[in-house]
């Protein structure tokens, strides 16, 4: 009887969570019958299942609410707001006698008379039966149609650690059957032993993980309430629901996004009225999406509301005496959006019941970091605020590099490391301000850290020898890198995390420990704790405009990727907007010339640095470029260094494409204008529009705006093809059939008002194929 | 009521763990060193696939290191708060029953002992000090810093 309980109380609970979701959707849309189906079967279970216990005041209200959903589903009643009210707080009941049954405690007799009557509301009572057909098994609702059993989660970390030690035993068994040598007769069984146990250990890894949808459907309601309370109206939509997380890291974001919604509510989305006067619809929208990106969860809780008022917390942070008006003065926008996290500040005029009780976004961020996440936000006035939180996907097993230092073997998280670099090419410079040394990396200076001499360990072997340091740049969760000193660099690891214990973890260097193949135990660093504690700035965080301005010196000495042309000529590329290098076959690149494109593993990218006419060599060296957006290839027959460039660059005339010409080691090398490569290369990622050029005076047209049409990333249609676009002379009134946009020209430099373009008013020209382009596009 | 006593010996002094409390006593092949840790933690091990936090019970008693942690092996696995720690020891040998329940330590043991010890108890083998495990995995020096 307790285990019939048990499950009754654990599945009436799983019950209700996948609901919350379901009701405010149908409320929403209270013709959704699917919906409304979904309650009723909820409803209908609960009464069916009432009748093997003894629970008389759950099976009055979870009947009296059937009754009222099946006039609903008969047509004779409408899902009025009072009837969904009434909905919702028997299901709220439900949920507190369930907790009761739980704990053990015996029902009260407490009132459901009201809860009764507001259900049956101003509709005559029932007289007809409900007419559902008796004894139909209870449905779960039709998000969980797998088979499930419930497992205590205990029992899932026995089996897991279980599985940890088989590995341990079969990696011993391996080294053993080795120095064994030769035949031994156990290698078939061996192997199949190890992909069967590899098999398993992927299977009990996937039972930690959950759908986040479980916790995303319990928002929906918590913001129907909120909004409710508040006077205010908010949709809410939820993305990517089937991303999937391990279940300890969905119960430790849990409040931090509940908190963050919370403040989205109350302080983001303004009330109806002050919406309409800002020209939004009244009701407000509150996105919450998930999304994987290997082993890191991004999820993002986006409002459309007043955005944050960063003079306003500035404000308070003076009046605080948190920061001086000197400090605030210096502060970039996005430097006082983050005084959000200073303890005790709120833009909020008043404490609601809602938000504003003491807890601030600085525990927040704290709560998230502490298990390896970040939080970052960006707020538009007006337009709203984004909240990007971003965490690891398990809380056990962590994709590592482990390295050496001092004669010591340590873990280091890889989803922290950003490149691996090291002195031995000779390309690195450091600088020495006081004691610190610093690495310039990709233009950047960054602050090294010897990790031995972090851990006070003494330099084994490596010595003074500096020429063959390891550093690895580190990313920090906010944008602040360092480069950490290493003596060795093993391998790359997915590592099984264990707790350390209390007296360990005190001294806040390691995340966790783990243990390679032999068993030995290996500390795993927590690089953000040691690069903020040996003085890593967290200021550094935005490089604030007036650092960049200040730092004319660091800017000056750009650093350029030197390679040879496919023309032969000597070119310099800003080593900031180069990606990658690599060699490809002739054969990937498409339609040389202009509009050419490369295939590079699963992108087709465009390709520039080919001509039309040239012939292509077998092989070409390919840079991938990247904005952050987009891609765009350079073609070169090979790279020759990378330099620095230092001196004066002085432009060419008629040579888009490039920024002018400068010498580096001497010699001239032209600078590639990456500004103009994406502008120009930008519009042809996209399929490449048509242009007719025709008309009267159609020979000016092909060899006079012909390059200016290819250069915006059209395509010359053929004689008689429809087209996108057209240009037509002022004088010829129509003949635009077959063009969905004509663009008019004019032969007189004079601005009339309602004439087309003059003919060679080049920036115009341009302007207008681009804007055609676009709105085409729209 | 008899109550089973693990008599260890820490810096050449007798001393007594309850035995229900005593996972195991094994020899530590390995001990990988935790940089910047109390002075008292001689580093992790591992018991099987669960990581072993090692206390060099010298050291935790703020006693003078003699020979070092590294010439003592001998380590007495406890489980505490949910985590594991192995406790070296000099030695660890006998489990003897006592004679009556723990009482007041009756004088001043001496420093060190002071602190980790929880009472007295006699038994077959004589009186000895009940070790207080949660002091001993604290470390006496930590705790007279955070006092």
């Amino acid at each position: 009887m307790d285990d019939l309980l048990t499950e009754f109380v654990a599945e009436t609970r799983e019950m209700l969570g996948a609901l919350a979701s379901e009701v405010v959707a149908w409320e929403a849309d209270p013709a959704d019958r699917a919906r409304l189906d979904t309650i009723f079967r909820f409803v209908h279970t609960v009464k069916g299942n009432c009748g093997f216990f003894d629970f008389p005041r759950l099976a009055a209200l979870s009947h009296a609410a059937e009754d009222a959903l099946a006039d609903v589903r008969a047509g004779q009643r409408s899902a009025d707001r009072r009837l969904v009210d009434a909905v919702l707080a028997v299901l709220d009941r439900i949920g507190a006698m369930i907790e009761e049954i739980e704990r053990g405690a015996s029902l009260d007799d407490g009132n459901d008379e009201p809860l009764i009557a507001a259900l049956k509301g101003e509709a005559e009572p029932a007289d007809a039966p409900a007419s559902m057909p008796a004894g139909s098994t209870p449905v779960s609702p039709a998000t969980a149609e797998q088979r499930t059993i419930r497992l205590p989660v205990e029992l899932i970390d026995q089996v897991m650690s279980g599985v940890s030690e088989m590995v341990l035993a079969r990696n011993d068994l391996a080294r053993r059957m080795q120095a064994m040598g030769g035949d031994c007769g156990l290698e078939a069984p061996f192997s199949r032993l190890s992909a069967l146990l590899s098999e398993v250990r992927d299977a009990i890894t996937r039972t930690r993980m959950r759908r986040i949808d479980g916790l995303f459907a319990t928002f929906p309601r918590l913001v129907r309430d909120l909004s409710a309370d508040l006077g205010k109206q908010v949709f809410v939509e939820l993305e990517n629901g089937e991303v999937e997380l391990d279940r300890e890291m969905i119960e430790l974001i849990r409040d931090p996004l509940v908190h963050i919604i919370r403040n989205a509510v109350d302080h983001g989305i303004e009330s109806p009225a002050e919406r309409r006067a800002a020209g939004k619809r009244e009701a407000g929208l509150l996105t919450v999406s998930a999304r994987q990106t290997g082993n890191t969860i991004h999820i993002g809780i986006m409002d459309d509301g007043r955005g944050i008022d960063a003079d306003r917390l500035a404000a308070k942070a003076l009046a605080a005496g948190i920061r001086t008006g000197e400090q605030i003065a210096a502060m970039s926008r996005e430097e006082k959006i983050e005084l959000v996290y200073e303890p005790g500040l709120s833009t909020a005029e008043s404490v609601t019941a809602i938000s504003g009780r003491g807890v601030g976004m600085d525990v927040v961020r704290a709560n998230i970091e502490k298990f390896g996440g970040s939080l970052e936000i960006e707020s538009l006035p007006g337009e709203g605020t984004r909240f990007q939180i971003r965490v690891p996907l398990t809380l056990s097993i962590l994709p590592s590099v482990t390295v050496e230092a001092g004669g010591q073997t340590f873990g280091v998280p890889r989803s922290y490391v950003e490149e691996i670099v090291s002195t031995a090419g000779g390309n690195l410079e450091f600088d020495e301000v006081g004691d610190r040394r610093f690495l310039t990396f990709r233009g950047r200076r960054l602050p090294c850290i010897s990790l031995g001499e972090t851990f006070g360990l003494a330099d084994v072997g490596a010595g003074e020898d500096e020429d063959a340091s390891l550093f690895m740049i580190l990313r920090l969760g906010w944008g602040d890198f360092y480069a950490l000193a290493v003596d060795r660099i093993f391998d790359h690891h997915e590592l099984v995390i264990k707790p350390l214990s209390p007296g360990i973890m005190q001294c806040g260097l390691f995340v966790g420990c783990t243990q390679l193949d032999d068993g030995t135990p290996v500390l795993v660093l927590d690089v953000a704790a040691i690069g903020y504690g040996a003085g890593i700035p967290r200021e550094l965080r935005r490089p604030g405009i007036a650092a960049v301005a200040a730092t004319p010196a660091e800017r000056e000495a750009l650093r350029v990727v030197l390679l040879h042309g496919l023309d032969g000529e000597r070119r310099a590329i800003a080593m900031s907007a180069v990606e990658q290098v690599e060699r490809v076959a002739s054969a990937a690149v498409r339609h040389p010339g202009p509009g050419a494109r490369i295939v590079l593993g699963e992108e087709i990218l465009p390709l520039a640095g080919v001509s039309g006419t040239g012939d292509l060599p077998e092989w070409l060296t390919v840079l991938r470029l990247g904005d952050g957006q987009r891609r765009v290839a350079y073609a070169a027959r090979e790279v020759l260094e990378i330099a620095s460039l230092t001196g004066a660059v002085s432009p060419v005339e008629g040579r888009p494409g490039l920024a002018g010409v400068t010498l580096i080691d001497g010699e001239p090398a032209e600078l590639v204008d990456c500004h103009a490569l994406f502008a120009r290369h930008a519009n042809a990622a996209a399929p490449a529009l048509s242009c007719r050029l025709a008309g009267e005076a159609d020979g000016w047209m092909r060899s006079f705006l012909g390059p200016i049409v290819e250069a915006a990333g059209y395509r010359i249609a053929a004689e008689g093809e429809p087209a996108d676009i057209a240009f037509i002379e002022d004088e010829d009134g129509g003949a635009a059939a077959g063009i969905r946009k004509a663009i008019r020209l004019s032969d007189r430099p004079e601005d009339v008002p309602g004439a087309g373009i003059y003919r060679y008013d080049r920036a115009a020209l341009m302007a207008a194929l681009l804007r055609a382009g676009q709105e085409l596009a729209a | 009521m008899s109550v089973m006593m693990l008599v260890v010996v820490i810096a050449g002094r007798r001393t007594g763990l309850p035995a229900p409390a005593v996972n195991s006593v094994i020899d530590l092949a390995s001990i990988t060193p935790v940089p910047r840790a109390a002075p008292h933690v001689a580093g992790l091990a591992a018991l099987r696939s669960r990581p072993l936090t090692v206390i060099d019970c010298r050291a935790a008693l703020g006693l003078e290191p003699e020979g070092g942690a590294a010439a003592r092996r001998r380590a007495v696995v406890v489980e505490h708060e949910g985590h594991l720690y192995g406790l070296l020891v000099d030695a660890a040998d006998a489990i003897v029953a006592s004679r009556a329940e723990a009482g007041p330590i009756g004088a001043d043991p001496g420093p060190g002992w002071r602190e980790v010890a929880s009472g007295r108890i006699e038994t077959e083998a004589g009186a000895l000090l009940v070790l207080d495990l949660a002091v001993l995995i604290q470390g006496v020096g930590a705790r007279a810093a955070a006092a």
